[in-house]
């Protein structure tokens, strides 16, 4: 049973950190390494060693629809693992960063309490305990959004909480609508009592949950929030946020309530094809025009949450493989050009592309890497990210929907065309930088070249025979929902 | 009634430009959250969820939601102390809760 670690050895490195961390930072780092470490290594063990089956956990040995239960199948393992990967690289990259903006231990025990709540999230079978892990994740990302202390930082960390406020607010009430229908909050029995029920209930929740966790997802018409916070927090919390706060609170919660839960109502789904697809071409449009780094990246996420909502609308297994295979790669991907942009910062002191030059020279790592982002995030083979879009453009024309692989394939040449731009005028410009403000560490450089290396070697999980190891079990969690009913009927 | 509770938050949120309003609307709409819950557990003529023997063999209501409204009630609690506090902070910086004046962040 290693379930339950999952969110206790977070919960308790934040705890120690607050307790014995003093005034100097060496304690709190140290610390909250072993916990991300022993996470990791904990979630590949959990991801390899289990095969296809599910494992649950009850939360103080009472039986399940009435006590708290902690789920662990594929896809939760598979977003465990996901979310251990960047939290340890974001580490690595905060130490040199942090120390940049202060010395100080609360950084970590609030990057900790991040890490808990998301864990949690994924973790649970409880809509409520999905609801308060959820607002742990949220409350550390408002705190260390306006974590750097400048006035730009605390405006958006204001948006982004007054906007996670009222989202948080309607997705209780669609549990409460959800508790009124059903009697209960488990989520595999609530599956299992809708399908005696009223199809307008069903119509309702979606309603509520599509409002509250697509808020959460920044998908198109909630977007706002979005490219304010993701570019004014420190650039390793970017990561975090974009890489995997977005698909875990979003994305992970949208996929469990309306496939495992919901049963893929097809309004929804239709829901789910056009948001996605309006997200990918005016994400991608608003991000050609900016010239911040951190900001141009931020719409960048937005295009990209498209595909994955373009992916989970599809809807047949290829579709939905697609969309659990960009998601994995957009967290590294999209982590790894964070990093960049962060490093660019720290050692020019700018994020503009026009204040930049030809990096090579001095900071040869970033730019090598920020090359190898580049060509992922706009669908180069042999990179990760080709491989992902392409199953996404062919499911969509083998489920009959040319036009929206037509605009997905729209989107892929305009993300190309902004990266060129970055490219250009970022790394490759003309004016060659001889100096640099700040010197880059071995740490900073160490984060970059683990996820530069992980966006070529997970272009593997499609080869055929590792996919059925890795990406297949994910697909059938998602798409079998007798599954996840049965877990709790079948004793 | 909580509709209509709910209706005011979303107004709130939506027309006001002062920080502080915007902060309550925030609390409004949550509290129309809460007594949407309440409402949930309420049966006629039932009595409070607490076994005595003077009520063990009448209708009780609802426990459960009435213990999430007691979570969500410390969650309200704290979201509103940390938008206070920005809020604080952002008038230290701006010298101004109107929020038509917190513009530097654009498009």
């Amino acid at each position: 049973m290693i379930l339950p670690y999952f969110i206790i050895i977070p919960l308790l490195a934040a705890f120690l950190i607050t307790l014995i961390a003093g005034k100097k930072d060496q304690w709190a780092i140290a610390l909250s390494i072993i916990a991300v470490l022993s996470l990791l290594v904990l979630s590949i063990y959990a991801f390899a060693g289990m095969q296809g089956e599910t494992v649950t956990y009850e939360m103080s040995a009472r039986p399940v629809p009435i006590g708290i239960v902690l789920v662990q199948d594929a896809l939760s393992s598979f977003m465990l693992m996901m979310v251990s990967i960047i939290s340890l690289t974001s580490l690595l990259f905060s130490v040199q960063y942090i120390r940049h903006l202060s010395v100080d231990w609360k950084y970590y025990a609030l990057f900790m309490l991040l890490v808990t709540g998301m864990n949690g999230v994924i973790a649970t079978g409880d809509l409520f305990n999905l609801f308060v892990f959820m607002e742990i994740a949220l409350f550390s990302a408002f705190a260390l959004v306006a974590y750097g202390g400048r006035a730009e930082e605390f405006e958006a960390s204001f948006k982004y909480a007054v906007m996670g406020a009222a989202s948080s607010i309607i997705i209780l009430i669609g549990i409460g609508v959800t508790y009124s229908a059903t009697s209960t909050l488990t989520m595999a029995k609530i599956a299992e009592e809708l399908m005696y029920t009223d199809s307008r209930i069903t119509l309702w929740i979606g309603g509520l949950f599509m409002a509250g966790f697509g808020l959460k997802a920044a998908s198109m018409p909630f977007h706002a929030w979005l490219p304010d916070a993701h570019s004014s927090a420190p650039a390793p919390i970017s990561t975090m946020l974009s890489g995997v706060l977005i698909k875990a609170l979003g994305i992970y919660a949208l996929m469990r309530i309306f496939f495992n839960m919901l049963n893929a109502p097809e309004i929804y789904i239709n829901v789910f094809l056009i948001l996605g697809t309006i997200s990918i071409l005016v994400g991608v449009f608003l991000a050609i025009g900016q010239w911040d780094f951190k900001r141009l990246l931020a719409y960048h996420s937005i295009s990209q949450i498209g595909y994955i909502l373009l992916g989970m609308g599809i809807a047949t297994p290829l579709g939905i493989l697609g969309a659990v295979f960009h998601l994995f790669n957009h967290a590294i991907f999209k982590g790894l050009l964070f990093y960049n942009a962060g490093s660019v910062e720290y050692g020019l002191g700018t994020r503009n592309l026009q204040e930049m030059g030809n990096l090579s020279k001095v900071m040869p790592v970033t730019s090598q890497t920020s090359m190898i982002a580049s060509l992922s995030i706009s669908g180069i083979p042999p990179f990760n990210g080709f491989f992902s879009k392409l199953i996404i453009i062919i499911a969509a024309i083998q489920a009959g929907l040319p036009w929206f692989a037509f605009f997905a394939v729209v989107g892929s040449i305009l993300t190309l065309a902004s990266f060129m731009k970055v490219q250009k005028y970022g790394f490759r410009g003309e004016t060659i930088v001889q100096e640099l403000k700040n010197k880059i560490g071995w740490r900073m450089n160490t984060a970059m070249i683990i996820l530069a290396v992980l966006c070529i070697a997970t272009s593997v999980f499609i080869i055929p025979g590792i996919r059925e190891v890795t990406l297949d079990p994910v697909v059938d969690v998602i798409m079998q929902k007798a599954n996840y009913t049965q877990m709790f009927t079948g004793r | 009634m909580c509709f209509a509770l709910f209706l005011v938050g979303i107004y709130g949120l939506l027309t006001k430009r002062d920080l502080i309003k915007l902060i309550l609307s925030i609390s409004i709409l949550g509290y129309a959250a809460n007594l949407f819950l309440i409402l949930f557990a309420y049966k006629g003529n039932a009595t409070y969820a607490i076994l005595r023997e003077n009520n063990l063999d009448k209708v009780m209501v609802d426990p459960l939601p009435q213990a999430l409204v007691l979570t969500s009630i410390v969650i309200e609690l704290g979201t509103t102390a940390l938008l206070a506090a920005l809020a604080v902070k952002l008038f230290q910086k701006y010298n101004t809760f109107d929020i038509t004046k917190i513009r530097r962040l654009s498009g």
